[in-house]
């Protein structure tokens, strides 16, 4: 597994284990209610295990198993480092969001919808931009003549 | 295959199908009206497909296809496997029973029912990462040739 692998695998193992962590408190409190604040972690709970795990763990097994370019290169990895990069700043921004929001107000947190939209759409980008040109058909071997 | 990655498997598949008949009785119901209380079905559905199926699904494949853990034990410790599929399962299980019964009948049981099912597949999780951790690992280099 090369290395952008083990970090963006790594990092969505992190996230499953916040975000699994939260929603189990959302639901324990759902059944016993002991404190109305937690349920306040239920979006950042969506966040986490949708976009810092399902979709990080794909940008991270795709960049290890896609056919690779000629040389054997696996593409432009600075990509693929930017997609790391803003993804999970993305995800700790839309993580953050509701908690403050319910501690400080909505008004003053107006920056954070807007750069975590951002920071999604350039992560997205720079994957597409990377993956495209390794989305290829197998190589295949010549055949022998009869 | 080894044989622990085709139970997570085929459960995984098991639950794809239950959550689309959940989830086609949930807009069954929206449509025609059916009975205002299968409405507390919807977040069932949701969590039949994204732990049962699309969780489960990755839980197996990962089990399956990740670097070796070690020549000896190429799946690691596989107790921790097990302990991941008993706890998604049953408290998942335990939640699909509990939160539409909690929503209907308020009855503090379910609501107890409920914080076990969290606990259950919280320590589920976890065990996962402690399995697969140590499988997430960059292909050593010999003999001076470059890893990746």
């Amino acid at each position: 597994m090369p290395r952008l692998s083990l970090w963006l695998v790594r990092t969505a193992l992190i996230w499953l284990g916040i975000g699994q962590t939260l929603g189990g408190l959302v639901l324990a409190n759902k059944g016993l209610p002991l404190l109305p604040w937690l349920w306040t972690l239920r979006s950042s709970h969506i966040h986490i295990l949708l976009i810092g795990w399902t979709v990080q763990l794909a940008f991270g097994v795709a960049f290890w198993i896609l056919p690779r370019l000629g040389g054997g290169s696996r593409g432009n990895e600075r990509l693929v480092a930017l997609c790391y990069a803003t993804l999970n700043l993305g995800v700790l921004l839309a993580a953050l969001h509701d908690p403050l929001a319910s501690l400080v107000g909505l008004d003053a947190l107006w920056p954070l919808p807007v750069l975590t939209g951002l920071c999604y759409v350039v992560a997205a980008a720079a994957f597409l931009i990377h993956a495209f040109p390794r989305v290829l058909p197998l190589p295949t071997l010549p055949t022998e003549k009869p | 295959m080894y044989p622990q990655a085709r139970i997570f498997i085929r459960t995984a598949l098991i639950y794809l199908l239950l959550a689309f008949l959940v989830g086609a009785l949930v807009l069954v119901n929206q449509g025609l009206d059916l009975n205002p209380r299968i409405g507390a079905l919807q977040p069932v559905f949701y969590h039949l497909l994204m732990v049962g199926w699309a969780t489960q699904l990755i839980c197996g494949v990962a089990l399956w296809m990740f670097p070796s853990f070690s020549r000896e034990q190429p799946h690691g410790d596989q107790r921790l496997g097990w302990i991941t599929y008993g706890g998604l399962n049953i408290g998942l299980l335990l939640r699909v029973v509990a939160e539409p019964l909690l929503a209907w009948t308020g009855a503090a049981g379910w609501g107890w029912a409920l914080a076990v099912s969290a606990l259950l597949q919280v320590v589920a999780i976890w065990a996962f990462i402690a399995a697969i951790w140590p499988r997430v690992k960059v292909r050593p280099t010999f003999r001076g040739k470059p890893s990746g």
